[in-house]
């Protein structure tokens, strides 16, 4: 573990237990702001590489580290406690679409290096507000719980243990750097767990643990996640981590996401965490939500006291952090439920016994 | 929306053991009908399946994980969780990789011992999952209850402190086995997993239990109607026990109600190993059941073919009242009069009954509920007989009218319930004046009716002097007609000593019991009546010859000598126990289901006139299916009782400083001792006792001498007793009258022996650690006695109004006292409270005069009063 993490994460636990704390907004957004093109993709180190590079986002963290840093610079700037390494697709699995999958784990490795050296900066300049940096474990673009071929409803093209295997590079490549991972935007609770489980057997190799954030994603108004299960379902399936934080992220804006965040803060017994999407996509496929809209929605989740870290995904940026941030400001953080210990279990629905 | 369970049905049907057809379809690689199978079951309500696949021609981890991938695509069946069932654990570990809901696995055990089954449990942790672990070790699988917990215990243990498992993770199978197989060791294993069960859920909190349900009727393979009831009834008593879920067939399971009570006896027995030939019993009548729908209870209505008549006798002997009107309307439509139903085939079957009675082939309870169906009968035919009666000007016929009644200052009437009954069955009609009458009020309308007989009955002793008073006016008004004399204090001797010289124009009859009442009054009204009267008086003389010869042996001490031989603590070393409270403290509305428990059910059964120790009476050769009839009436009425609030329980306690006083116990205002409040008197045994070292008791002497304290109470359960009872009797349904009443003296009782119990561990406080188990209760096991007013230990009835002066009991429980000191409601107990640990019941017997003297000047009471009060236990 590196010396920063190490001495950040109480700071953090701290901090937490007296304000709502901040994430970062979208990298992918503000990374297309800056227009990139494919030369900036490919760097110097994969000038003659096979396939085209351009859209793969993690791979700058390596080719052009610059541009990644100021993004971070950008979102701490605006009052991000907690910033997401731009390692959201940097497993062997996902990689292979560039066929990079032999370096994903240097890329996840250059994009934990990259927040790290920004959270720092940042942390020296105001030492009084720590920032923290969280490893983004992301989906895979494979998934366990759903077929790819219709005809063959029983068919797989990625196995359980292949799934906890990239992400068991990605985690080892990076657990050092970090202070804590996240395993976001969960389509599928079943990659989730192969997610959670490939992080305890690192934390075993190397012999410390990190804080585990999960967040599911709920895909559309039908208040499921992609693979069918209903939030407080997707709670009850990855409760097994402990999580430090539990929540949902993208797909939905703030207003359709709220009765779903509002589900699982009522079960869980973890702190509780909510990076929606700034609105929904328009026809062109672009979130056009302002900072202030945004902010008016999600503010007031923190000031109700049924979340504890609030931020940003698809089409968010710093203007939209530093308008939810101004408007948390003075509110009190939510505590932990009192959940009575009885047998919990779910399918795609939550299902107990009586106490 | 979350679903929360009480008790969850796993289904099984997608176990390859447990459905031949389930397995087929895998073995044949019909993975999609098989999959319809695992939708059938959730739509029939099971709640989790159970997926199994072990099997000698399945490749278990390659069909498990392939039938899991395809649930996983179909979210009517993937919305409830899953358990993962195989004996092997790469099935098991495979199948979880499938799996992104909660899954359960099934199961983990220490059969390898404690490093495989960590490591196990560490993955389980790991990937999120409850777990169930059979109760199995490195010996074997836990037969005994022990043996099952010891290992249970075990393996919470290693989880929760070695691996921080969660523990509402944890699921216990204690292994669930087959019973009635033929061999004796096997006869306990439904009681041993009870008894586990109830062990787990004391000691390891959070965790849950399961068990594969149709283990347990594997004796009976092929037939599934004995199955299922074994099933149902084994859930019956494993639920209360602790069982949180079963792998059952959700569709077919049999409703413990609807099982054929022959056949879930018999289960019972062999479930609870009641008995050692319960397995040979279930065997006689299992293949009667075999080809039944076990689902719908089996009634037999051949009966109702029958002719009319014979179905009425088959109503009145079975107490059947449900055909009873429109089968005497048919037998009214084909009678000339409608009297002559009641003399033809009512009063044949009602023969049928009394003779099936006499010859001790049918009991009390039966009989009573045969009058309840004789009622109904005759209030169906009363309005037809009016009409006739108005039209044709015709007299009563009636084999004799018998008034009845519970004398002056006493309120017991059970007793003469029943007798009314019984003989109102047998033709006679009955006057019945209730409780609390006076000789006045009985002698009046006995002329007023021009009755056959008068019956009295009593309950206290006092009631004795009051039959002897009613004896002596009829003497005096020169009446002739039989005096019948019963009731629980009343005795041949006492008749033939007491009331027969004082009443000589007429028959005095003591009646021991109601099955005798019948036998007596149908002979006095007969033709040989004279004869049978002439009997009963050279008895009686003989009787009274035989008193007064037992009378002149029985040698008493003199009271000075009693004295000197009085019962003595070391009082110097004696330090008494301080109550937590002193004065009275009052319960109202107290909760009746607190008091079931604690009900002795022999004394019922013996109101009933079926002798016999409960529990053994139920199984008793000859009146077994009354007692268990009766009693299951009486549990169905208890719980109305109960839930309905049909009667309050209401009790008054209290305890006060004092000291022993010579033969009396002084009972002051405060620790000072000074102000007097009451004296409680005592009676000493005066009984020489032969230098056998015994001493000769009197309540006094369990009090120190040095200051010392006494509780008193009075509990009740029959407030608004009276009125239930009476709608009861308006309908003419005595049969629930008298249960109702036999209930509420033993739910007094009850109270009795409840608050007792609470006195001890709480309000005195002085034994707060005494076990709980309600059968040293009834033997009377505990420290210290509650010794009643008008009991043997104090005779003397009167002594209650000094309890209830200091209780001040009437206004607190509601309860009264007549003249003869008897209480009303008549479902109260009261008593006082005496905590010397070595304190025991006694008798005081009889007494000589020169005790009976001074009890009379300690009591300030006339000589000749306090005769009169204590007249039962005078030694002259």
């Amino acid at each position: 573990m590196s010396e920063a993490a190490g001495k950040i994460w109480p700071q953090i636990e701290q901090a937490i237990k007296e304000r709502v704390l901040m994430l970062d907004g979208a990298m992918g957004t503000m990374l297309q702001k800056q227009k990139l093109v494919e030369a900036d993709f490919r760097g110097a180190q994969f000038k003659d590489w096979h396939v085209p590079l351009q859209g793969n986002n993690d791979l700058l963290s390596l080719t052009k580290p610059g541009a990644v840093k100021k993004v971070h610079r950008q979102y701490l700037e605006a009052g991000a406690d907690l910033i997401e390494t731009n390692s959201f697709n940097a497993t062997t699995i996902s990689q292979a679409d560039y066929d990079l999958s032999e370096y994903a784990p240097e890329i996840a490795r250059a994009s934990a290096v990259v927040a790290r050296e920004a959270a720092d900066e940042y942390t020296s300049k105001t030492p009084n507000k720590p920032r923290a940096v969280i490893g983004s474990i992301g989906p895979l673009n494979k998934t366990l719980s759903i077929s790819p071929k219709v005809e063959d409803p029983g068919y797989r093209d990625v196995t359980f243990d292949e799934v906890k295997d990239t992400y068991k590079g990605q985690i080892a490549a990076f657990v050092d750097l970090v202070d804590a991972l996240l395993i976001e935007t969960v389509f599928d609770t079943l990659n989730a767990k192969a997610a959670i489980l490939a992080a305890k057997e690192v934390f075993a190799e190397v012999g410390y643990e990190l804080p585990i954030l999960i967040s599911g994603t709920i895909t559309d108004r039908s208040g499921r996640t992609l693979s069918g299960q209903t939030a407080e379902a997707f709670w009850l399936s990855v409760a097994h981590a402990k999580p430090f934080a539990v929540g949902l992220n993208c797909a939905l804006g703030a207003d359709e996401m709220r009765p779903h965040i509002l589900a699982i803060s009522k079960v869980a017994n973890s702190y509780i965490l909510a990076f929606p999407n700034a609105g929904l996509p328009n026809a062109f496929g672009e979130y056009d939500e302002s900072a202030d809209e945004m902010a008016a929605q999600v503010a007031p989740w923190a000031n109700e006291g049924f979340v504890n870290i609030l931020g940003g995904c698809c089409g968010s940026t710093p203007d939209h952090i530093r308008a939810i941030a101004r408007r948390i400001e003075n509110s009190a953080p939510r505590a932990h439920p009192a959940i009575a210990p009885t047998l919990r279990l779910s399918g795609l629905e939550p299902f107990q016994i009586a106490i | 929306m979350s679903s929360i369970a009480q008790f969850i049905n796993i289904g099984e049907r997608t176990n390859v053991a447990g459905s031949a057809k389930f397995k087929n379809l895998i073995v044949d690689g019909k993975f999609d009908e098989a999959l319809s199978v695992a939708l059938q079951q959730v739509e029939s309500g099971a709640q989790i399946i159970d997926i199994n696949m072990d099997d000698g021609l399945i490749d278990g981890k390659e069909a498990m994980t392939r039938f899991l991938k395809l649930i996983a695509g179909e979210p009517d069946i993937a919305r409830v969780p899953i358990m993962i069932d195989s004996s092997k654990w790469e099935v098991l570990e495979a199948g979880l990789k499938c799996v992104q809901g909660k899954a359960v696995v099934n199961s983990i055990s220490l059969k390898e011992g404690e490093e495989p089954f960590l490591e196990q449990g560490r993955k389980l942790r790991d990937m999120g999952a409850a777990t169930v672990i059979m109760a199995f070790d490195e010996s074997g699988q836990a037969e005994t209850a022990e043996h099952k917990f010891a290992i249970c215990e075990r393996a919470y243990n290693l989880l929760v402190d070695k691996l921080d498992f969660p523990p509402q993770d944890i699921i216990f199978d204690p292994n669930i086995f087959a019973v009635a197989t033929g061999i004796e060791e096997h006869n306990d294993y439904a009681v041993a997993f009870f008894e586990a069960c109830k062990m787990i859920k004391e000691k390891l909190p959070h965790a849950r239990i399961s068990g594969g349900l149709s283990n347990v009727s594997f004796a009976f393979r092929g037939n599934n109607p004995v199955r299922e009831a074994m099933h149902s009834v084994f859930l019956y008593h494993a639920i209360p026990a602790g069982l949180d879920m079963a792998i059952v067939n959700a569709g077919q399971l049999t409703i413990y109600d609807n099982i054929p009570e022959e056949l879930r006896e018999r289960v019972e027995d062999v479930i609870l190993n009641r008995r050692e030939d319960a397995t040979d019993r279930l065997l006689e009548v299992a293949d009667k059941y075999r080809g039944g729908k076990s689902k719908k209870r089996v009634v037999d209505t051949r009966w109702r073919e029958q002719p009319v008549g014979k179905r009425l006798e088959h109503g009145l002997v079975h107490g059947i009242t449900k055909f009873i009107v429109e089968d005497t309307e048919e037998a009214r439509q084909a009678a000339e009069r409608p009297l002559h139903v009641i003399e033809g085939p009512l009063m044949d079957g009602m023969n049928v009954v009394g003779d099936l009675f006499g010859s001790g082939k049918m009991f009390l309870p039966q009989v009573v509920k045969s009058a309840r169906v004789m009622k109904a009968a005759v209030a169906h035919l009363m309005p037809f007989m009016e009409e006739e009666k108005e039209a044709m000007g015709l007299a009563d016929t009636s084999n004799g009218t018998i008034l009845m009644a519970t004398v002056k200052g006493d309120v017991h009437d059970i007793g003469k319930n029943i007798v009314g009954v019984v003989l109102q069955c047998n033709g006679y009609d009955i006057i019945d004046l209730g409780v609390m009458v006076p000789a006045e009020k009985i002698l009046e309308e006995a002329q007023k009716h021009n009755v056959d007989m008068i019956g009295l009955s009593g309950l206290i002793t006092p009631s004795l002097d009051e039959m002897v008073y009613v004896g002596s006016e009829m003497q005096r008004l020169e009446m002739d007609i039989p005096l019948l004399i019963g009731g629980a204090t009343t005795s041949k001797t006492h008749t033939a000593v007491k009331i027969e010289p004082a009443y000589k124009n007429g028959a005095t009859i003591y009646v021991l019991d109601a099955s005798r009442a019948v036998g007596v009054v149908s002979t006095m009204m007969g033709d040989k009546k004279d004869d049978y009267a002439k009997n009963i008086r050279a008895d009686y003389v003989k009787a009274r010859e035989a008193h007064i010869r037992s009378q002149s042996k029985k040698e008493r001490l003199t009271l000075k000598e009693a004295q000197d031989n009085r019962w003595s603590a070391d009082w110097d070393n004696y330090d008494a126990p301080k109550p937590s409270f002193l004065g009275t403290q009052n319960f109202v509305d107290y909760d009746l289901a607190r008091l079931r428990d604690f009900i002795d059910w022999t004394p019922f059964f013996a109101t009933w006139e079926l002798k016999g120790r409960y529990p053994a009476i139920l199984d008793n050769e000859r009146y077994g299916k009354a007692a268990r009839d009766l009693f299951k009436d009486a549990n169905k009425m208890l719980d109305q009782i109960i839930a309905e609030k049909w009667v309050e329980a209401r009790a008054v306690i209290g305890f006060w400083p004092c000291v022993q006083n010579g033969d009396d116990i002084d009972v002051f205002t405060d620790e000072a001792r000074k102000e007097k409040l009451a004296t409680f008197h005592g009676l000493r045994q005066q009984i020489s006792k032969g230098g056998n070292g015994k001493p000769n008791y009197n309540i006094a002497d369990y009090i120190s001498p040095n200051g010392d304290y006494i509780g008193g109470f009075c509990v009740t359960a029959g407030i608004n007793e009276d009125g239930r009872a009476q709608k009861f009797k308006d309908a003419g349904d005595d049969y629930n009258a008298i249960l109702l009443q036999a209930l509420t003296d033993r739910l007094a009782e009850a109270f009795a022996e409840h608050m007792h119990q609470q006195v001890r561990r709480e309000h005195w406080g002085y034994a707060p650690d005494e076990p709980f188990k309600d059968d040293d209760l009834i033997a009377e096991k505990y420290a210290g006695i509650r010794p009643a007013p008008g009991y043997p230990a104090q005779p003397d009835h009167t002594e209650k109004a000094t309890l209830f002066r200091l209780l001040d009991a009437t206004k607190t429980a509601g309860v009264t006292l007549t003249q003869s000191f008897a209480m009303h409601p008549a479902s109260s107990v009261s008593g006082l409270y005496l905590a010397h640990p070595d304190s025991v019941y006694f008798g005081v017997g009889k007494i000589a005069k020169d005790q009976v003297e001074d009890y009379a000047r300690r009591k300030d009471m006339d000589l000749r009063d306090v005769e009169r009060w204590l007249a039962p236990i005078l030694n002259y």
